[in-house]
């Protein structure tokens, strides 16, 4: 399963540099940026073909570049690989071409990470600081427990995104889906932002049921007509968004349709609801005190 | 996966798919079943049985040939593979029932199927781990991709492919454990554990099947000849019993489909199968996959082609089709289902019962 | 000189130095157990019966019922209450008489059960975010289901599915009779069905005409002294049912003394003002099961198959047996009450030491049931003494559809079980025709306090069933893999069907 090896960037490598039975990676002068236009060319990174690699191998791999200095990575040909950037702290970017396996970014503390192609499951799974960009679908369980950074997924996203996502001060996390998403949508949300725009809900129901159940805290924006059906109205309250609201959608969209070379304007034009809990202790008449 | 036009593949391709879920399993299980793979006795069904002693293995054989025309009888081909140890003696017979035990009306089937259960439950050490025309499975313990290897699995060519690697908790990892569970040309193998397991086997058992398997999963194969051969239901209200819509749902669907959802909760309660699942199962004319009622394991599905690919993750499915047409996640409850070209009529029951027509 | 008077069984104790005077608790007292002469005294016929009435009303919680401490020489055979009760008869000549459910200390099954729970290999289910389903529907169920195609290729129902009474959770309230509790404690107990989504049941005292608007939600009941039976109840009904027997007295009719006979209880019943309803032991129509399915169909026709009828049967020894009877006589429901069922009267004797626990009857009928292929023929009900939503959970792991509930109601109406119902003195005015009684209770209040015993058991069955993994009720129901036992014997389990802990 050998491949032909790729050049290499030398900058700052280190001889700790640990080069796995030289499957994937070698050692070469001169720099090979196949990096999509865009992105920061010139700048020196590491590539790796991830080809017939366990994930053991390929993420320690990063992991130890990461320590030897390296901070920008390109895996091609990545297909099943979990736990890819998942425990880095510092802000490294990585581009993924290929389906990543489950957990991309989990506990993540840092890395921008963009994926050309689908992802899985647990994507952002109790993340932490960072950014994850996903140019196709994403699967169930996104952001489970996430606690900053943000994600944005062009396409689809699964069942129970963004659960127990949480918020303190200045550290608020965003997920932002481009199309429509699965049951339990923001359940049992203590803060930050979820956004789902179903761009491409083609007559499609933008969410499924028990969207925000059990909130309490946090909010989730929803684009176009929705169904109250739907939402969990005995925890959440819905309301259509003023102007100010809009403006501070727009700074969230931003970045977004940038990612996706999409026009903010026309994101924009369509109505947004706004999905608020009405108490930030829903359960607290349940129990016989 | 399932060409729709019938064109064979041999199994390396599947296993190629399920190496890469590799990390899934705890090698204590893995299993295939294949359609189209035994071309030159189509007609008839090919029992692969285990036996874990030679006694087991004569009297299974005593039994089948005292009880069924055979047609041919042999042990299974297998390879010497590390990861499959200490295997139990496998052989396949091709048989027929003889027409002395198919008195005028009798099915077919059923008749098949007692000999089956009669085997299982009273030859010690005996299991019959396959039972239908023209496809077989092939399970042991280890991982699914060395089973494949040790069962020579490269060899075979078929239309449909199935895989399954097992990480078992509750019951010991054994050869007859792994999955497919299979009855006649019913294969399924499963991800994920039935919680209503004790009220569907009691339910089950009122209609004669035999849960002898000791795994959870014999439940979903014996409750889909039940409601789909024997009661006579397209395959989609069947995936309307076993994992009900809600009955917030239920309560604003159009009346005539209100009382349609609501009469199979009803009646098939007990049937209603709870706890995580994704179930494949495949059939002599196609292959169906579904999710539980609330999507708590992974399915995805995709085309190419012809194709029909379902698997647990996108990554199983572009290991073998790097650039599928479509790709798509099935809504919980909402079963994938592909036919065979010609097929599309579900069978109807022996009552004669009207059914609706389903297409690809 | 009065030496042969049975000793009373409490005393009541005023703290004469908080108490205000206020004498509630002697206005209060349905027994005239207590006199004002000064200051609050018991009256000298030591009539208290320890209904609690007086403490909850007492504003400076002055007052106490205390156990009376007389003392007896212990002994192991010849208790206290024996004792007691023995010279009552001498005194009476007598029938020794009681109310609620069997008080002696006989095994109770369910303490001896418990639930699983789910762990890593199976996940629980969240019931506080996730839906969780315990709709149940009581009726007969057809074996299967048969579909059949319209003009537009649609999938349409083709199977007849029979009537069903649809309860929002799998909890009913036992027959109360009008006449053995109060219309406005009968009033109370209709008032939370509607608001629960559940349902009530008549009893064999007919249905009240201001009742009339609560009876889409009841089931009427047809008892051997058919009281109050006539079309327009059986027309307006959920569903009916044809009482065989109850739990606590099993093979006699009910029994409302003629003290609870006053003029409205005349009028439902159809008989005179003051005298005894002692309804037959047998229905003098059924002398064998072919005379059951008889009456089953006749009312069957009479309300033109619109609702289901079933039958309710005291849980006795054969109980297998009969069920399967009952269900192929046509019954769609099955109501067995165990031997701790509850009444407004009945001899002691019998509530005390005839009948079997409902445990074991639910686990035998639905056994036997399944072995026939009939158990979808027929919904069954369980009661006797069913106290928590544990025993909720736990009975219908063992197979029951749904539990009626009476003690528990009453409790929660305010009853402290001092099983003297049937003196019609009730101070809690349920249990009473006395209108200075009755008239305390408020059934707005009532009806919200036994609705809240609902939800929160509902909600507690809930989080029972998130723990189990399942998200819907019938997946419970019946799965004695759920259950496992601790401290029974061999036989006990095998008749239960459930597995030594531990297994």
């Amino acid at each position: 399963m050998l491949h032909t090896p790729l050049p290499f960037c030398t900058r700052g490598v280190s001889p700790r540099l640990d080069v796995v039975g030289a499957l994937a990676v070698a050692r070469g002068v001169g720099l090979c940026c196949n990096l999509k236009p865009g992105t920061q060319t010139g700048c020196p990174h590491v590539r790796i073909d991830a080809s017939g690699l366990h994930y053991r191998k390929l993420n320690k791999m990063v992991r130890d570049a990461v320590a030897a200095g390296e901070r920008h990575f390109e895996l091609v040909n990545v297909n099943g690989q979990r736990y890819i950037g998942d425990g880095l702290d510092e802000e490294v970017t990585i581009q993924i071409h290929g389906t990543p396996g489950n957990d991309l970014g989990a506990f993540m503390n840092g890395p921008h990470i963009t994926v050309h192609g689908n992802a899985q499951d647990g994507v952002a799974n109790t993340m932490n600081r960072g950014e994850i960009i996903v140019h196709g679908h994403a699967g169930d369980v996104i952001g489970y427990g996430m606690r900053g950074g943000r994600v944005f997924v062009r396409g689809d996203v699964g069942y129970r995104v963004g659960i127990h996502m949480k918020a303190y001060k200045t550290q608020v996390p965003v997920i932002i889906a481009g199309g429509c998403a699965g049951d339990f949508f923001g359940e049992y949300m203590a803060g930050g932002t979820l956004i789902l725009l179903g761009l491409n809900r083609d007559g499609r129901p933008l969410v499924g049921d028990y969207c925000a159940t059990g909130i309490h805290g946090g909010e989730i924006i929803l684009r176009g007509q929705i169904d109250e059906f739907n939402i969990a109205t005995n925890h959440a309250r819905i309301a259509l968004l003023d102007d100010d609201q809009r403006q501070a959608l727009r700074s969230h969209l931003h970045p977004f349709c940038q990612a996706f070379e999409l026009d903010a304007d026309q994101v924009l034009d369509d109505r947004f609801y706004r999905l608020t809990p009405i108490s930030h202790r829903p359960f607290g008449g349940n129990y016989a005190t | 996966m399932m060409h729709r036009r019938r064109q064979k593949c041999s199994g390396e391709t599947i296993m190629k798919s399920i190496a890469l879920l590799h990390d899934r399993s705890n090698g204590l299980g893995g299993g295939f079943a294949a359609y189209g793979i035994y071309p030159e006795l189509p007609d008839h069904y090919a029992l692969h049985i285990m036996a874990y002693s030679d006694v087991a293995q004569r009297r299974t054989q005593e039994y089948v040939q005292q009880h069924l025309l055979v047609e041919k009888a042999e042990p299974i081909p297998t390879r010497a593979h590390p990861g499959v140890v200490d295997p139990p003696l496998l052989w396949r017979y091709f048989v027929l029932p003889r027409p002395a035990d198919l008195p005028e009306g009798a099915d077919e089937a059923d008749v098949m199927i007692r000999h089956v259960m009669t085997i299982n439950e009273t030859i010690e050490g005996a299991f019959v781990f396959s039972s239908g025309r023209n496809m077989g499975a092939f399970k042991a313990v280890g991982y699914a991709e060395d089973v494949g290897r040790f069962y020579r699995l490269d060899e075979y060519e078929g239309w449909t492919w199935i895989a399954h690697g097992r990480f078992p908790t509750n019951t010991p990892g054994w050869w007859g454990g792994a999955h497919p569970f299979t009855l006649l040309d019913w294969a399924v193998i499963h991800n994920g554990e039935i919680s209503s397991y004790g009220i569907n086997k009691r339910y089950l058992e009122g209609f004669g099947y035999k849960c002898t398997l000791l795994t959870d999963t014999e439940v979903m194969a014996y409750l889909l000849d039940l409601l789909v051969r024997k009661h006579g239901l397209p395959m989609e209200i069947a995936a309307d019993a076993l994992a009900a819509p809600f009955w917030k749902v239920i309560d604003r669907a159009p009346e005539h489909q209100q009382e349609l959802l609501r009469a199979l909760r009803l009646v098939y309660g007990p049937a209603l199968v709870n706890g995580p699942f994704a179930i494949i199962f495949g059939h002599s004319r196609g292959m169906v996959g579904f999710n539980d009622r609330i999507k708590l394991r992974p399915m995805v599905a995709a085309e190419h082609g012809d194709v029909l690919y379902i698997a647990s993750e996108e990554s199983a499915i572009r290991e073998i089709c790097p650039s599928p047409d479509r790709v798509w996640t099935p809504k919980a409850g909402e079963p994938v289902v592909g036919w065979l070209e010609g097929e599309g009529q579900p069978q109807a029951a022996a009552a004669g019962t009207q059914v609706a027509a389903s297409t690809a | 000189m009065a030496t042969n008077k049975v000793p009373r069984d409490f005393k009541v104790v005023v703290d004469h130095e908080i108490c205000r005077r206020c004498q509630r608790c002697v206005r209060g007292c349905g027994f005239d157990a207590l006199v004002f002469e000064g200051r609050v005294k018991e009256h000298p016929t030591n009539q208290c019966v320890a209904c609690g009435y007086c403490m909850a009303v007492c504003p400076e919680a002055a007052i106490a019922v205390t156990e009376n401490p007389m003392a007896y020489r212990h002994h192991g055979a010849w208790t206290p209450a024996l004792r007691r009760s023995t010279l009552k008869q001498a005194l009476t000549g007598g029938v020794l008489l009681t109310g609620m459910g069997n008080e002696l200390d006989y095994e109770m099954v369910f303490d001896h059960l418990l639930l699983d729970a789910c762990q890593v290999t199976n996940p629980s289910i969240d019931p506080l975010r996730e839906p969780m389903e315990l709709r149940t529907y009581l009726g007969r169920k057809p074996d299967q289901v048969e579909v059949e195609q319209d003009e537009k290729g649609q999938p349409r129902l083709k199977t007849d599915i029979p009537p069903q009474v649809k309860l929002e959770t799998p909890i009913t309230f036992a027959p109360m009779s009008y006449g053995s509790i109060s219309l406005n404690a009968q009033k109370s107990l209709a008032l939370a069905a509607k608001e629960c989504g559940i349902m009530w049941a008549t009893g064999e005292g007919g249905l009240h005409q201001d009742l009339y608007e609560y009876a889409d939600r009841a089931c009427v009941q047809v008892a051997s002294g058919r009281f109050g039976v006539h079309s327009e109840y059986l027309k307006r009904a959920a569903a009916i049912e044809i009482k065989i027997g109850q739990g606590a007295k099993p093979g006699i009719g009910g029994h409302l003394p003629g003290e609870k006979v006053p003029l409205q209880v005349s009028e439902a019943r159809m008989v005179p003002i003051g005298t005894d309803c002692l309804s037959p032991a047998p229905h003098h129509d059924i002398y064998s099961i072919e005379d059951l399915r008889q009456l089953i169909y006749a009312l069957k026709e009479a309300v033109d198959y619109s609702k289901p009828v079933g039958v309710k049967i005291a849980a006795v020894h054969n109980v297998a047996a009969i069920a399967s009877g009952i269900v192929r006589a046509g019954a769609d429901i099955l109501y067995l009450d165990g031997f701790r069922g509850g009444t407004g009267a009945a001899p002691t004797i019998i509530r005390d030491h005839v009948g079997i626990p409902i445990e074991l009857a639910i686990a035998a009928v639905d056994d036997r049931l399944r072995e026939e292929g009939i158990r979808n023929h027929c919904s069954l009900i369980a009661a006797g003494s069913i106290r928590s939503s544990a025993d909720l959970a736990k009975i219908i792991a063992l197979g029951a559809d749904a539990v009626a509930i009476g003690t528990a109601a009453l409790i929660a109406m305010g009853c402290h079980v001092c099983q003297r119902c049937y003196t019609g003195n009730c101070s809690w005015g349920i249990t009473t025709q006395r209108p200075e009684l009755t008239r305390r209770l408020d059934p707005m209040v009532r009806a919200e306090m036994v609705a809240n015993l609902v939800r929160a058991w509902t909600e507690e069955l809930k989080e029972i069933l998130g723990a189990l993994g399942v998200n819907a009720v019938e997946s419970l129901r019946g799965s004695r893999e759920r259950l496992r036992a601790v401290g029974l014997t061999k036989e006990t389990m095998d008749v239960l069907g459930v597995k030594q802990a531990g297994v």
